[in-house]
C-alpha cells in the first residue's frame, strides 16, 4: 500500500508563562522587567517569571496509507488539534519528523478568511484560494458550490448580510469541493443545522469513499467518527494511546471516558462520608449522555448512598468552565428535606436550554438540613458538553460570548 | 532504513528545528494566493471607504502644499531643481507616501491576518508582500496627480522617466525589507505597532521630502544616504524632474536597501515558524 504520511517521534511543547496573563508579550513589559532587574537591589527577585514547558504532543508515531479515513479522538486538551495543525504545517514540531506525499488541504475552521465586505461570489474565490484551490479549479466547481450552499439568490450580496446559516453553508460548500490527496478536518461539522450537517457528512463520505481520498477527521461526535472513518487514533494527554479499527477504538475511548467521569473515582471532594454520592450522570430522555445539543433540556441524576438513617438536603450548582456558578438550586427551596435510609436517587430537570456550546462543570453538596454536618461535597465535576454552534456570524463562539446563548430576531425599527 | 528511492518520493518533509527546503518553490506555488490576497486588500480598501480614493489624492496634495509654504516661503530654502518648488516636493512626496503607507500596512499585516495564520498553511511572506501592493495602488493614483500638476506648471518631464519602474521597485523593496522585520517583531511584542507612527513621522523629517538633498553639505551626503529613502527620493527627482543625482550616495542607499531586505527576510523566516503559536 502507498504510504502517504509518516510521523516519527513527533513532539510539540509550548512554554507557558505563569506570570503573564496575556497570551502575547508586550515590549513594554519586557523592557520594564529588564529595568527592574537592573535597578532592584534584591537582584532577581523583582522579576519572577516561571516558565513551564507543556508537552502538547509526545512521541507520536503514525503511518497513514492512501485511502485511510482516520478519526482522531480524545478529550479536550489531548492534543488532537495540535496534531492536525502540525500535519497541516501551521505550526512546527519541537521534535521529530513528518513526511507527506501529495497535496494537503486542511479545514480547521469553516470560512477561514471570509471577508464580510465581499460578496458571496468573491468569497468563494478568496476562500478557495486560501484552502489551496487554483482559480481554474474553483471556476470548474463554481456552480456546484453555489447550488450545494443554496445561496443562488445572494451570490452578489456581501456576506455580512448573510444569516449565520447561509454563511456556514457557503463556507462548507467551498471546503467540500476541495480535491486534495489528503484532507484534514477539525471539528467543523458542529456548525449549521442538523439537515445541513447531514448533507455535509454525506458529501465527505462520498469524497473519501468513492474517490479514495485520505481523510483525517477530528470530532467529539462519535457517531460522525463512526460513519466517516475506518481507523481511529486515540490521544490521551498528548500521547497516542491506541490506534486501530474505528469501532474498537471508540469503545475503548468511551470505556475510559466513563471510568474517568465516574463519580466514584472523582477526587475533588470532601465531607464526613456518612452519605456518599455514588451515581451522577446526565440523562436525556432517560438515556445517559455526556453531551447534548444546544437547546436541549437535560436531567441530572444523583444517587446517594448512606450507612445510617439520615436527614439530608442537597444543593446543586451548575458552573462554567472557569468554575463560576451559572445556576444554583437546593432541594429545600420548594420541598422538605429528605430522610434517607440506605439509597436515594434524585433527578434535577435542569431548566436551562440556552447554554452556550462548551463544557460545563458542577458542584454539589449533601448535608444535614441545619448545615451542622456536610456528608459529601463534590467540586467542579466535569458534567456535560453542550454541542452547538462554533461560529456565529464570523466569530468563533467561546467564553467571550458569555455562558448563555439564544438566537433571537433583532427587531429593526424603520425610521419614521 | 530509508533507501534513496523512498526519500525522493516524499513531497514534504518536516524536520523539527530545520527550515524548509522548498520554501521559495512553495512561494511560487502559492502565487495565486498572493494575487487574491492583494486583490482582497485593494477591493476592501476601496469598497469600505468611499473616501478611499479621494483620500489618497487629498493627503499628498495637502502635505505638498504645506511643505511648499513652510520650506520654500517661510524657511526660504533654496531650490536647486529646475522645477517649481511644489513639483519638487511632490516628486519626493510620492515615494515617501508609498514607503510610509507600505511600512505601516505591512507591519500590521500579520496581526490583521491572524485568523489565516492560525488556520491555514502558506508561506507567510505572502501576507506582508500583498499588503504592500495596496499601497502601490495608492501610489499609482497619486501619480496621476503628479501628471496633473505637471500640466498645470507646464513642466515637461525628462526622458529619464523611463527608468521610473526601477525606482518604484526600490521603494517597494525598501518598505518590504523593513516591513518584514517590523511585522515579525510585532507578532511577538504587540505594543510595537504604537512605535510605527512615530518612526514614520521621524522619518519624514530626516528624509528630503520637503526639501532637496542638495541642502545637505557634501561632507554629510554619504552619511545622510544611510537613510535609504534619501537615495530613492533623489532618484525619483532625477527621473521625473531631471535633477542632478549624487551617484555615490544613491548607490550607497541601494546597498542599504539590499542589506535591509536580506536581513528582513532572514529574520522573518527565522520567526515564521512560531507565528501560529504566538499570534
Amino acid at each position: 500500500m502507498n504510504k502517504l504520511i509518516e510521523v516519527k517521534d513527533l513532539s510539540k511543547s509550548f512554554l507557558i508563562n505563569h506570570e503573564e496573563r496575556e497570551s502575547y508579550a508586550a515590549l513594554r513589559d519586557v523592557i520594564s522587567k529588564k529595568a527592574q532587574k537592573i535597578f532592584s537591589f534584591s537582584g532577581w527577585k523583582a522579576s519572577k517569571i516561571t516558565k513551564e514547558e507543556f508537552w502538547a504532543l509526545r512521541d507520536i508515531n503514525i503511518d497513514i496509507y492512501q485511502g485511510d479515513r482516520i478519526g482522531i479522538i480524545g478529550r479536550n486538551g489531548a492534543g488532537k488539534s495540535t496534531l492536525l495543525k502540525i500535519l497541516s504545517r501551521i505550526t512546527a514540531p519541537s521534535k521529530g519528523t513528518i513526511k507527506i506525499k501529495g497535496r494537503v488541504a486542511s479545514l480547521l475552521e469553516v470560512g477561514t478568511g471570509f471577508h464580510p465586505e465581499l460578496t458571496g461570489r468573491e468569497n468563494i474565490f478568496l476562500n478557495g484560494a486560501i484552502l489551496g484551490m487554483s482559480r481554474l479549479e474553483i471556476k470548474n466547481h463554481f456552480d456546484e458550490i453555489v447550488s450545494f450552499a443554496e445561496i443562488e439568490k445572494f451570490l452578489d450580496t456581501p456576506v455580512k448580510r448573510y444569516s449565520s446559516g447561509m454563511y456556514v453553508r457557503l463556507a462548507f460548500a467551498v471546503a467540500a469541493h476541495l480535491e486534495p490527496e489528503i484532507l484534514i478536518v477539525d471539528e467543523v461539522l458542529a456548525v449549521g443545522d442538523a439537515q445541513f450537517q447531514k448533507k455535509c457528512l454525506g458529501k465527505m463520505e462520498e469524497v473519501s469513499r468513492n474517490h479514495g481520498r485520505t481523510v483525517l477527521f477530528v470530532s467529539h461526535q462519535m457517531s460522525a467518527i463512526e460513519t466517516l472513518t475506518n481507523k481511529a487514533l486515540y490521544l490521551q494527554n498528548g500521547r497516542l494511546k491506541n490506534s486501530g479499527p474505528t469501532p474498537e477504538i471508540i469503545n475503548r475511548y468511551l470505556h475510559d471516558y466513563e471510568e474517568t467521569t465516574e463519580i466514584k473515582n472523582y477526587k475533588q471532594r470532601s465531607g464526613n462520608g456518612k452519605a456518599k454520592v455514588v451515581k451522577l450522570e446526565v440523562q436525556k430522555e432517560g438515556i445517559r449522555a455526556s453531551a447534548v445539543k444546544q437547546g436541549d433540556f437535560f436531567n441530572v441524576i444523583i444517587g446517594i448512598e448512606c450507612k445510617e438513617n439520615l436527614p439530608m438536603d442537597i444543593s446543586f450548582v451548575l458552573e462554567n468552565i472557569k468554575e463560576q456558578s451559572i445556576y444554583c438550586t437546593q432541594l429545600s427551596d420548594l420541598q422538605l428535606p429528605l430522610q434517607v435510609e440506605d439509597y436515594v436517587e434524585v433527578e434535577i430537570p435542569v431548566p436551562l436550554s440556552c447554554l452556550r456550546s462548551g463544557d460545563y462543570l458542577f458542584s454539589m453538596a449533601v448535608f444535614r438540613p441545619d448545615k451542622s454536618e456536610f456528608y459529601d461535597t463534590v467540586l467542579h465535576f466535569p458534567l456535560i458538553n453542550i454541542e452547538g454552534m462554533r461560529i456565529i456570524g464570523s466569530f468563533p463562539v467561546d467564553a467571550r460570548w458569555g455562558d448563555l446563548y439564544f438566537p433571537i430576531n433583532w427587531k429593526v425599527n424603520p425610521k419614521l | 532504513m530509508n533507501n534513496k528511492n523512498e526519500i525522493e518520493n516524499w513531497d514534504i518533509i518536516i524536520n523539527a528545528g530545520s527550515s524548509e527546503k522548498h520554501y521559495w518553490f512553495d512561494l511560487w506555488r502559492f502565487r495565486e494566493l498572493f494575487y487574491i490576497l492583494s486583490w482582497r486588500d485593494i477591493k476592501v480598501r476601496y469598497k469600505q471607504t468611499v473616501l478611499g480614493t479621494l483620500w489618497s489624492i487629498i493627503r499628498p496634495l495637502l502635505t505638498t502644499l504645506i511643505f511648499t509654504i513652510v520650506f520654500s516661503k517661510i524657511a526660504k530654502l533654496e531650490n536647486p531643481s529646475n522645477a517649481p518648488y511644489a513639483l519638487m516636493v511632490f516628486a519626493g512626496m510620492l515615494p515617501w507616501q508609498f514607503f510610509s503607507n507600505a511600512l505601516s500596512e505591512s507591519t500590521n499585516s500579520l496581526i490583521g491576518n491572524a485568523n489565516l495564520i492560525t488556520k491555514v498553511y502558506f508561506p507567510r511572506l505572502i501576507i506582508p508582500a500583498s499588503s504592500v501592493i495596496t499601497s502601490l495602488v495608492d501610489f499609482l493614483i497619486s501619480f496621476v496627480i503628479l501628471l496633473g500638476m505637471m500640466i498645470y506648471y507646464q513642466y515637461v518631464p525628462s526622458w529619464h522617466l523611463v527608468f521610473l519602474p526601477i525606482f518604484i521597485l526600490l521603494v517597494f523593496f525598501c518598505a518590504f525589507g523593513f516591513g518584514l522585520y517590523l511585522t515579525a517583531v510585532n507578532v511577538k511584542y504587540r505594543d510595537f505597532r504604537y512605535i510605527i507612527p512615530f518612526i514614520i513621522q521621524f522619518g519624514l523629517y530626516i528624509t528630503p521630502v520637503g526639501f532637496s538633498s542638495e541642502v545637505i553639505g557634501d561632507k554629510w551626503k554619504l552619511l545622510y544616504a544611510l537613510n535609504p529613502m534619501v537615495g530613492v527620493i533623489d532618484g525619483f527627482r532625477w527621473c521625473i524632474l531631471g535633477d542632478e543625482i549624487h551617484l555615490n550616495s544613491f548607490l550607497f542607499s541601494v546597498v542599504v536597501i539590499i542589506i535591509s531586505m536580506i536581513a528582513g527576510i532572514r529574520y522573518f523566516r527565522k520567526m515564521e515558524k512560531s507565528f501560529a503559536d504566538n499570534i
